[in-house]
């Protein structure tokens, strides 16, 4: 099993059931092109955060994060406008399978999601399953992946996942 | 151990005799539906990747229907993605506005959705066809390519809820749209997280298939994977001249098992009002009257189909929408605006001073054909009330029935339609 990366980046906080109209609002749909969903990314939740957001940045939210529409605009709008991974409590099923389906990590830590403050600095090992609080030096798990949402994120996605394997129905 | 209605389709489309709930299993699909915001960037990936054909041009249905027709120059792309694409894979379901509608209302009404069908589309409210007992999900993009492409997708085995709706409403304008605010009050809005919802119980099988449309279309409003009502007589009347497809119903088991029952009765239930900013902050529409309206809307994939109208029309005939009210009617599909042509229902609708659409998502998803602007208040019979849903970020939309949508365009605040009837 080939390993997965280190993440460190400063927190954007949100509360509870974040929606999918809140991450990219239904009047930028028009235009599929991932640089127009970051310039809107959560543009009604966050102010300027394109301007504001460096590379790496992680997103944390509270419980239900990414409910609402199916827009997978959505998880590739977060990606797009630079954050690295989300930290939540529970996710919104259709965000939860698109967000593997792309790659992106969104990892469950219900206790750091109430804990942690805007601005805070988080290093994430996806390999070991932990995040600790740089800022506050406190250390967190996180639900680790099911293997199969593992085996996704290994493969860069769904997509390059059914290149190399390809369905045949039955277990997985 | 007995299975549930969704572990029965899940299983036969896996090749499996039993399946349970937490199981990843890869299922055959029956239909792939996309629309004009989901379509066209599956359609992108599917060249990227090089799938160089769909797994059947008989099994996908390509809908415009968002800001259809289109609104500006980007959805005029997007449609003519659409288009090109349909014509080079032969698509036989590519459907042009005017030609089609709302894709929730039109598929079932085409026979293109029966029971025990497993169904992906890329739209979250495909969960609609849990009506007809078919096992229906929203997925996001790089499922909908993958489907489309292999005619495949993989599944989390759901736990099943079932909710029991107990007993006659005494209230006459109570319907399918205030048993699912009701149920998603009582759960939350993630109170069926990864879940099927099954409904059952004397007051489902009361509804009309469009009544029960409505219900099953908020399931994903509670957060779950689809939400089901096992076939019934109805069911299958509706069906018996409309399905293109041979098709098989199922039903739980008497031993199958529920992750939870809810029971609800619905004898002392009226009409509710889901206030600012999710579907579960409901109200009895008593407490609400207060609240003056700007705009009303009456249509969307929730409540947008001949009922609907009918009961909106009832309410209108003879009376005028408020003067300072901007009121805005959208039948659900082509059949359905031709079936409220002949009733006679477009007449009500525009003499009373609405605004009457072709089929269109628009408003519901704040697309085109009634924006909000900074602090105005919408009642709409649609789906959401999240932040900026329909408009600028500090409008307001309320979610309730089409009757009381209907009598509070007239009233020019939220009002009970007995206050405007009666």
């Amino acid at each position: 099993m080939s390993g997965l990366e280190m993440i460190k980046g400063r927190v954007f906080k949100l509360g509870d059931n974040v929606d999918t109209d809140l991450i990219i609002p239904g009047r930028y749909l028009n235009d599929p092109d991932p640089e127009v969903m970051a310039a809107h990314c959560l543009e009604d939740a966050i102010e300027n955060l394109p301007g504001r957001i460096q590379k790496g940045d992680i997103l944390a939210a509270g419980k239900n994060f990414g409910c609402g529409s199916s827009r997978e605009h959505a998880p590739v709008a977060i990606a797009a406008v630079g954050f690295s991974c989300v930290v939540a409590k529970d996710y919104a099923r259709i965000f939860y399978r698109s967000s593997f389906n792309l790659g992106l990590p969104i990892l469950e830590a219900p206790e750091l999601a109430d804990e942690v403050r805007e601005g805070d600095v988080l290093s994430v090992s996806l390999d070991s399953g932990k995040i600790r609080n740089e800022t506050t030096g406190k250390d967190y798990g996180f639900r680790p992946f099911p293997a199969f949402m593992r085996e996704l994120l290994e493969a860069g996605g769904l997509i390059p996942y059914t290149l190399g394997k390809g369905g045949k129905g039955g277990r997985v | 151990m007995g299975m549930t209605v969704s572990e029965k389709i899940l299983a036969a489309h896996a090749g499996l005799d039993c399946v349970e709930p937490g199981e990843l299993i890869s299922a055959r699909l029956d239909l792939v539906l996309a629309n004009d915001i989901t379509g066209p960037v599956s359609i992108r990936e599917m060249r990227q990747y090089g799938f160089q054909e769909v797994f059947d041009p008989e099994r996908i249905a390509l809908i415009q229907d968002h800001f259809a027709p289109p609104k500006d120059i980007p959805s005029a792309a997007l449609y003519t993605a659409m288009r090109d694409f349909a014509r080079e894979k032969g698509i036989v379901h590519y459907y042009e506005a005017g030609q089609c509608g709302i894709e929730h209302c039109f598929l079932p009404e085409s026979g293109l959705v029966s029971p025990g069908d497993l169904i992906i589309g890329g739209d979250s409210h495909t969960c609609t066809y849990g009506a007809l007992g078919a096992f229906a999900a929203g997925v996001g993009n790089k499922d909908l390519t993958v489907g489309m492409a292999t005619g495949e997708a993989w599944f989390r085995i759901p736990e099943t809820m079932l909710f029991l709706l107990t007993g006659k409403p005494g209230n006459p304008w109570v319907s399918g749209k205030d048993y699912i605010l009701a149920v998603i009050g009582r759960i939350g809005v993630d109170g069926a997280q990864y879940k099927a919802m099954e409904f059952a119980g004397e007051a489902v099988a009361d509804l009309s298939m469009d009544g029960r449309m409505t219900m099953c279309n908020m399931a994903i409003e509670a957060g779950a994977k689809t939400g089901l009502i096992a076939p019934d007589d109805k069911t299958l009347s509706y069906i018996r001249d409309r399905a293109k497809r041979p098709w098989k119903a199922y039903y739980s088991d008497p031993d199958a098992h529920y992750e939870r029952v809810v029971e609800m009765n619905v004898e002392d239930m009226r009409p509710l009002v889901a206030f600012p900013h999710l579907p579960s902050n409901i109200r009895d529409v008593g407490e609400a009257r207060h609240i003056s309206v700007d705009q009303v809307v009456i249509g969307s994939c929730t409540n947008g189909r001949i009922e609907d109208l009918r009961t909106a029309a009832g309410i209108l005939k003879g009376r005028r929408v408020h003067p300072y009210v901007r009121a805005v009617v959208l039948p659900g599909s082509q059949p359905i605006y031709i079936q409220a042509v002949r009733e006679g229902l477009v007449e009500i609708f525009a003499e009373a001073g609405c605004a009457v659409s072709t089929p269109t998502c628009g408003p519901c998803l704040g697309g085109y054909m009634g924006i909000l602007d900074k602090g105005e208040r919408c009642v709409s019979t649609t789906n959401r009330n999240f932040i900026g849903r329909m408009g600028h970020p500090e409008s307001e939309v309320y979610l309730s029935n089409p009757a009381v949508a209907a009598a509070s365009a007239v009233a020019g605040h939220i009002a009970d339609p007995d206050e405007v009837v009666g």
